[in-house]
């Protein structure tokens, strides 16, 4: 096919931020200099944001056989860029500036997130398993260094190490997959596939076993139970900034390439494989919340409870029709920005850089008192987890219920109501723990430097978004509606 | 205008509270008191203005005294829909003066962060009024779940923990909070329940109470979904399988904690009966009926029981609310006219009254620092006023005539007698063990030979005037509850007709 001047503006977000991979790797051999990589990241990935509101004017668009440029890809790439934004903001604040902060090389960090971006990109607009696996593997192998960036830490390295075997062992369950169903379908790309799937009406085992496969990959990816057992390791040991990445740009891709495969050939999700994702929901529910209670480890703690938001957002996955792709949309939005604050304010917690993230609960006690702003962010983070009106998570948590009664889902709306009482005792539990007083606390601000205050004022603008959400939720549904809408037709 | 007022004011006044810290520890006090001032000076002016003959009415299009609407989410139908009637106009009215009372009370006990304390406090009204005057089921979801926040931190930031460490006010706090929590989720899915089915009917996708009134549900679906609402408000009321929060948060709450929860938190459940789910599921109400009215038998006699076997003074008080607010949901299920009523002044009542026990056991408390009755006895003569008046209102919470409690008691009983004779007497039997927890309380704390030669100083002004404000409201609404009836009156009348028809159409039916 020819590609012609609409499918480079369609392309505009993604070939943007290639480039500034290249200029960002050319200005590191050039010059070490942090803040100028940083300065390079940003104007990239801003422009890259820009870039998509031309590209709308040409969607929807099938960019090549792989990828397709439509709202929906549009939404999730905005998504995805605005994640990395906030994540390279923390990263900056975290490495740290001169001598104090982090004692390696501090500019790789930002060309490392700006591929594993770029495979979020790729992934999004994915109609085509070559697509998804391009994607998938230019998101998860980056992430890998980003993970054990701080090597001489040995959390770090063994959280990195454990990421890339786990993770290669998914990606070969989802190659393996994707070859059965190429067996069996003769195609590779989604509406193909789709096609030859409904048109035998019950997909052979062949196909059933190739998707269940494919399952067990993206399970990996999405960290549901049972292929969950990385999860709180790799959280733990990756640098807070990057593991705020992985929970939120890097599961928000994922996530998104498996909505699109099931609504382009809704046949994958019938049969035995919408019972396994339905006991896999509500498992991933109900394990993650429990499994959380008992955490004194922020970090761990957040890790458990993404796999038990993940099983909520299942529930939209199994239903696939009526409210589904809107909840979808909203619950990864809220989802996505609950993230970011909460891992942002452990990132600030532990900047710059020490030797160890400040993740241990009794670190939090009392903070309240000395940081009140930096706990009215994580507060209403906690809240938005845990779902409680005036923030947005609620309004994540009630499409998800809507989208369950709608569908009639009992079963998952039943494990959906248990898991939201299970989790609220341990988002309580770090709640209160921020606020407990005691005597000795000096009740002041701890001094900050500039580049922690630019962290800081994103948090405090990503807290009042959560909330205004949480109010006013209108131009999110109505943002979200679009995106929907347009992917179906 | 004057209705999302009432809702922003103590909202406002709270924030203000916590700005304020910084300049006085006392400002904030006094902002509190002048926010919840205006708050219950805005309901009387109401109480005077308005017309409480109107009031939503089974078969016609909801009438109300005041109304107010505004779009708020389009894409499901969710608009800021307020309406006041003569019961959500008693409730406020009821909030705006245990307000004031929880801040009056408050001022010596926190001394802590008090903006912040004042924050929450506010909060949770500024929360309760909403509860009280919203109109779409999405809105009033909103309230109900939104309260919990601010009363979670409450409990657990300014609570005591139990001398022997076992129960800690965190535990309280959070217990109170999961309890509530997910029987708020119950009820959300059974409002997402109905409101589908208004939308597989009609098509058209709302929250608005007036319309989903309209709603054509089948039996089975009907009573599903009432049970979903019936949870909910049965934990908050509490119905007795689902009460083992209440002691205990009340027991580790701060006095004005206990106030607010007592007061006005366990009215909203009430009032949610009342305005939500009989008039929506009126044909399931009647039929479950039966079940809640032995649900609240229960409650009454097994509150009674344990409030008797309790030694700590706020427990005991936490377990007779169990008792009495069995009363109020035989009331509420008998469906008569008279007995609905009384529920109304029962709830007025009770409020008044378990307030003033909370503030009395927390003057006691901030005297003897123990709030354990073994370690009491022989104050009769130590504190000047304060065990005179405590027996004052022991006697209130046991019904004796000249207080409203006994009121609202006669009239529910005298009601529920035409609809269910022997639930009725039965219940009329648990007022006996109602004077026996409320005596043997006086009993312990007040007399009988002295612990310690301390004697304690006798109460101050701000004290007196709060508790002899109750008092003399209690006697009032004992002596002279008409303008209190007829306020609530028409409201009551509706809830009777949507129940009492449903009733009568069940007993013919079989």
């Amino acid at each position: 096919m020819d590609l012609t001047i609409q499918h480079f503006i369609a392309l505009a977000p993604l070939l943007i931020t290639s480039a500034t991979v290249v200029v960002v790797m050319l200005a590191i051999a050039w010059r070490r200099n942090h803040a100028q990589t940083f300065l390079l990241t940003c104007a990239g990935l801003n422009l890259a944001l820009l870039s998509i509101l031309p590209a709308l004017k040409v969607t929807p668009l099938a960019v090549t056989p792989l990828l397709q440029v439509d709202n929906f890809a549009a939404l999730y790439m905005a998504l995805i860029l605005v994640a990395t934004l906030a994540c390279v903001t923390l990263a900056h604040a975290y490495l740290g500036d001169g001598s104090s902060g982090f004692p390696g090389n501090r500019e790789e960090l930002y060309l490392l997130i700006l591929m594993s971006a770029l495979g979020g990109l790729v992934l999004v607009c994915a109609q085509h398993f070559a697509g998804l696996f391009i994607g998938l593997e230019l998101l998860s192998v980056p992430v890998y260094g980003l993970v054990a960036y701080a090597f001489f830490n040995k959390r770090s390295l063994e959280a990195g190490i454990k990421y890339m075997v786990l993770s290669a062992a998914g990606s070969a369950f989802l190659l393996f997959g994707m070859a059965l169903l190429y067996a069996d379908a003769g195609s590779l790309s989604f509406s193909g596939v789709g096609a030859a799937l409904a048109a035998t009406g019950m997909p052979s085992s062949l196909a059933q076993l190739g998707l269940a496969m494919m399952l067990v990959g993206l399970g990996f990816k999405l960290s549901l139970v049972p292929f969950h057992l990385w999860t709180p390791d790799v959280y733990e040991g990756a640098p807070a900034p990057v593991a705020a990445f992985l929970a939120t740009a890097s599961k928000v891709a994922v996530f998104a390439v498996v909505v699109r495969l099931f609504q382009i050939s809704p046949a994958a999700n019938t049969g035995v494989l919408n019972d396994v994702l339905s006991i896999i929901a509500v498992l991933s529910i109900l394990i993650g919340n429990l499994l959380a209670l008992t955490q004194s480890n922020l970090k761990r703690l957040l890790g458990y409870s993404s796999i038990a938001h993940f099983g909520y957002m299942l529930i939209a996955l199994v239903a696939s029709k009526g409210l589904a792709l809107e909840a979808i949309g909203v619950y990864l939005v809220t989802y996505v920005i609950t993230s970011l604050g909460a891992f942002g304010v452990i990132t600030l917690m532990s900047s710059p850089y020490h030797g160890r993230d400040a993740d241990a609960l009794y670190e939090y006690r009392g903070l309240f008192w000395r940081r009140p702003y930096l706990t009215a962010v994580l507060t209403v983070m906690m809240l938005s987890l845990a779902g409680i009106p005036l923030t947005a998570g609620f309004i994540g948590k009630f499409y998800m219920i809507a989208t369950g009664v709608q569908s009639h889902q009992w079963w998952l709306v039943g494990a959906l109501v248990i898991g939201s009482a299970i989790g609220v005792f341990y988002y309580l539990r770090v709640m209160v723990t921020l606020y407990l007083m005691e005597k000795s606390i000096r009740r002041t601000d701890a001094p900050m430097k500039w580049e922690q205050r630019a962290g800081g004022v994103m948090l405090l603008a990503i807290a009042i978004l959560a909330f205004v959400l949480g109010v006013y939720p209108q131009p999110l549904l109505d943002l979200v509606q679009h995106a929907g809408l347009q992917m179906l037709g | 205008m004057i209705l999302p007022w009432l809702i922003l004011i103590p909202f406002i006044g709270g924030l203000l509270c916590w700005l304020a810290e910084r300049s006085s520890a006392t400002l904030p006090r006094w902002i509190a008191l002048l926010t919840m001032s205006l708050e219950l000076a805005l309901g009387l002016w109401l109480w005077a203005h308005g017309d409480f003959t109107l009031a939503p009415t089974a078969g016609a299009e909801p009438a109300w005294a005041v109304e107010f609407k505004l779009s708020w989410i389009q894409r499901f139908g969710i608009s800021v829909h307020l309406a006041l009637d003569g019961l959500s106009l008693l409730m406020i009215l009821l909030t705006g003066l245990l307000g004031i009372l929880s801040v009056l009370c408050s001022w010596k006990e926190i001394q802590a962060h008090v903006g912040f304390f004042h924050l929450n406090l506010m909060w949770i009204l500024g929360g309760v009024v909403g509860v009280f005057l919203a109109l779409d089921l999405f809105m009033f979801f909103f309230f109900w779940e939104m309260m919990l926040v601010p009363m979670y931190f409450l409990i657990a930031l300014w609570g005591h923990s139990s001398a022997d460490g076992k129960k800690t006010r965190i535990y309280a706090a959070t217990k109170f909070f999961i309890f509530t929590q997910a029987s708020g989720l119950i009820m959300l899915v059974a409002i997402l329940g109905l409101v589908l089915v208004n939308y597989n009917s009609t098509g058209v996708i709302t929250f608005d109470y007036s319309t989903l009134l309209k709603t054509k549900l089948s039996p089975h679906v009907e009573y599903l979904l009432m049970l979903g609402f019936f949870i909910a408000f049965a934990v908050k009321l509490p119905v007795v399988p689902f009460h083992s929060w209440l002691p205990d948060a009340h027991a580790q709450a701060p006095t004005a904690g206990s106030v607010d929860l007592a007061g006005i938190l366990l009215k909203t459940a009430a009032y949610g009966l009342l305005r939500f789910a009989l008039p929506l599921f009126p044909n399931a109400s009647a039929e479950f009926a039966p079940i809640a009215m032995t649900l609240g038998l229960i409650g009454i006699f097994y509150g009674a029981f344990l409030a008797f076997a309790q030694t700590d003074i706020k427990r005991l008080i936490a377990f007779s609310s169990v008792s009495h607010m069995g009363f109020v949901l035989i009331g509420i299920y008998s469906g008569n006219a008279q007995a609905l009523q009384g529920v109304v002044i029962q709830m007025l009542a009770h409020g008044l009254s378990a307030a003033a026990l909370f503030i009395l056991s927390g003057q006691l408390y901030e005297r003897l620092h123990t709030r354990d009755l073994r370690e009491m006895g022989g104050l009769w003569s130590k504190i000047a006023y304060l065990p005179a008046i405590s027996l004052f209102f022991a006697a209130a919470s046991l019904g004796l005539p000249g207080t409203g409690n006994f009121v609202g008691e006669f009239l529910i009983l005298l009601g529920s007698f035409t609809i269910a004779p022997w639930v009725t007497a039965i219940a009329t039997s648990g007022l006996v063990f109602g004077s026996v927890y409320s005596l043997i309380m006086i009993h312990r704390a007040y007399f009988g030979p002295a612990k310690s030669d301390a004697v304690y100083a006798g109460m101050d002004n701000r004290e007196l005037i709060m508790v002899l404000g109750l008092a003399a409201l209690l006697v009032l609404l004992g002596v002279y509850p008409q303008p209190f009836l007829d306020t609530s009156a028409a409201t009551m009348n509706g809830v009777h007709h949507w129940l009492g028809t449903a009733l009568t159409q069940l007993a013919s039916a079989r």
